[in-house]
């Protein structure tokens, strides 16, 4: 099974998809992800797909599973680098990630970051 | 092959030698196209008879290069397939003056061979005709979908002219591509260009809103006639809470307005430059 | 290119195989890349739900032609339980499982043509097919 590195950066948790998950690996991910943020006390978490290229209902659940879990944990999360097919292919498919802060790029998602927690304190 | 076959197909031959002149000087009146390009074909056509009637490549792409030809020149199918045809006619006037059972056996055998040439270049003729027609709608739609940027971080997409399904999904892509591109975080899809929207288009034009709100960027519709306004609440499409705009400055005001760029009007300069003046 | 290909699905590894060579028979019979994601993901819903509802089948993926046309057929065949009424199963957000309910209404839609045979007891056939623009 593959497993996701987690990069922590301040208290901003980066995970970079570079690989064709399989669910197993998905939910690991979901798993090690929750735990990092509680032990790196993480506030926000940026989740980099611009290297994914297709989101099915099953990477898409884990994207509003993460944003949940995460927002119970105090933490952000923004999902970063979407690819315009990929885009499209979930408005078909019916899948609105309710929930998922968005973000063209890595560095666009941390300015999001900054400007979220800038509004709630 | 039966030997009498054989033998009438090598009269055919024979007569297509000998009387090559005679034979492509009427084929040249009834095909209506030029003699060299007949020519070229019947000179393919004796050197394929003599190496066996498989080897038929030369031919045939000589055929479909005339068929190329006129598919552009814009003559009809049947008068490209006619003038392949034709031959059977020029070659008749000799097999008749010849009389023999050979030959008129061998020219059943021929014009069953003309036949297939003739359906060939038919086929040939409908491929290049659809070759043509796919280049042209392509060109269309890149004619037709510019993404333009209008500030730092902002573009635009004025949509002109009638909107098809195929073409609103080409214009859509392209705009989510330039979002990822220049990384503008704001879109503004102005339909003032556009005289009518169908449920479809209605469709893929929300369809792109929300894509691009999954990508991270934000998209206005701006320009909608009143007609338009009206057919979309008529066919019950819902735009939610999609921002629409009644002009593309209107919109572009409010894309600037997000990004947190103000706009002042000059208006104070003016009224000093006056006051110099009293 | 008439080969076809038949993949088994017996495990999570095998999912992502099928998403593999789906994606490369789509770029091979000339589909948009819009469209590769589109039937990619498809593949990937419907070989997941031979998994999960039938603890495995069998995937095989065509080239076809129709005319000028080239395209590209997926054939998922499980022997499991069958679905009981397919007009439910096809509707958005209806899931026996523990998914979106979005598996099969949702690729449906991700295809040109979709087709679905199934009785209880009888397994599942799922046939889709995604043509070039």
């Amino acid at each position: 099974m593959d497993r996701v590195p987690i990069l922590k950066l301040g208290d901003i948790l980066i995970i970079s998809i570079q690989i064709d998950l399989d669910d197993q690996s998905v939910l690991a991910l979901q798993e090690d992800l929750a735990d990092a943020v509680v032990t790196h006390g993480a506030r926000g978490v940026i989740i980099d797909i611009t290297a994914v290229e297709i989101v099915d209902s099953f990477i898409g659940r884990m994207l509003s599973t993460i944003a949940a879990t995460s927002r119970l944990l105090d933490a952000q999360t923004v999902v970063v680098g979407m690819r315009p097919a990929v885009a499209i292919t979930l408005v078909e498919l019916g899948l609105s990630l309710g929930g998922v802060r968005t973000a063209l790029n890595l560095e666009k998602g941390i300015a999001l970051l900054d400007h979220v927690r800038g509004a709630t304190p | 092959m039966t030997v009498d076959a054989d033998v009438a197909r090598r009269r055919i031959e024979e007569l297509l030698r000998e009387n090559e002149a005679q034979i492509l000087h009427r084929w040249t009146l009834i095909a209506k196209a030029s003699g060299e390009e007949l020519t070229e074909i019947y000179r393919a056509l004796l050197s394929s008879l003599e190496h066996g009637s498989s080897d038929l490549a030369d031919l045939r792409g000589l055929l479909a290069e005339l068929s190329r030809a006129r598919a552009r020149q814009g003559f009809t199918p049947a008068d490209t397939s006619r003038a392949v045809f034709g031959l059977k006619e020029a070659l008749y006037e000799v097999v008749e003056g010849d009389g023999g059972p050979d030959a008129m056996r061998g020219f059943i055998w021929f014009s069953r061979l003309i036949d297939d040439l003739g359906l060939f270049t038919f086929e040939s003729y409908t491929t290049a005709r659809e070759r043509i027609i796919l280049d042209q709608a392509e060109q269309l739609l890149e004619l037709s979908t510019p993404v333009v940027k209008l500030w730092e971080g902002i573009v635009a997409v004025p949509l002109v002219g009638t909107l098809d399904s195929a073409r609103t999904q080409v214009v859509m892509e392209k705009l989510l591509q330039t979002l990822v591109d220049t990384g503008a975080e704001h879109a503004v899809i102005d339909i003032t260009g556009v005289p009518a929207v169908d449920t479809q288009v209605a469709q893929h034009l929300l369809k792109a809103v929300v894509a691009a709100r999954l990508m991270g960027a934000e998209c206005v519709i701006s320009g909608i006639r009143p007609q338009i306004a009206h057919t979309i609440v008529t066919l019950g499409i819902e735009f939610g809470d999609i921002v629409t705009k009644a002009s593309l400055a209107d919109a572009l005001a409010y894309a600037l307005r997000r990004s947190g760029i103000e706009v002042i009007a000059p208006r104070a300069t003016r009224i000093a430059v006056r006051t110099e003046n009293v | 290119m008439t080969a076809d290909w038949e993949l088994p699905i017996a495990g999570n590894a095998d999912v992502v195989m099928v998403r593999q060579r789906v994606r490369s028979v789509a770029v091979e019979v000339g589909l948009s890349l819009i469209d590769q994601t589109k039937v990619v993901t498809a593949a990937s819903e419907l070989a997941r739900n031979a998994l999960v509802y039938a603890g495995g089948g069998l995937a095989k993926i065509e080239v076809v032609q129709n005319g000028a046309r080239q395209g590209l057929r997926i054939t998922f065949s499980d022997e499991g339980p069958g679905i009981p009424d397919i007009e439910q199963a096809l509707t958005d957000g209806w899931t026996t499982g523990s998914g979106l309910g979005l598996g099969l209404s949702g690729s449906r839609r991700l295809v040109d043509e979709f087709d679905l045979i199934s009785a209880p007891g009888k397994g599942t056939t799922v046939t889709v097919t995604k043509w070039a623009r």
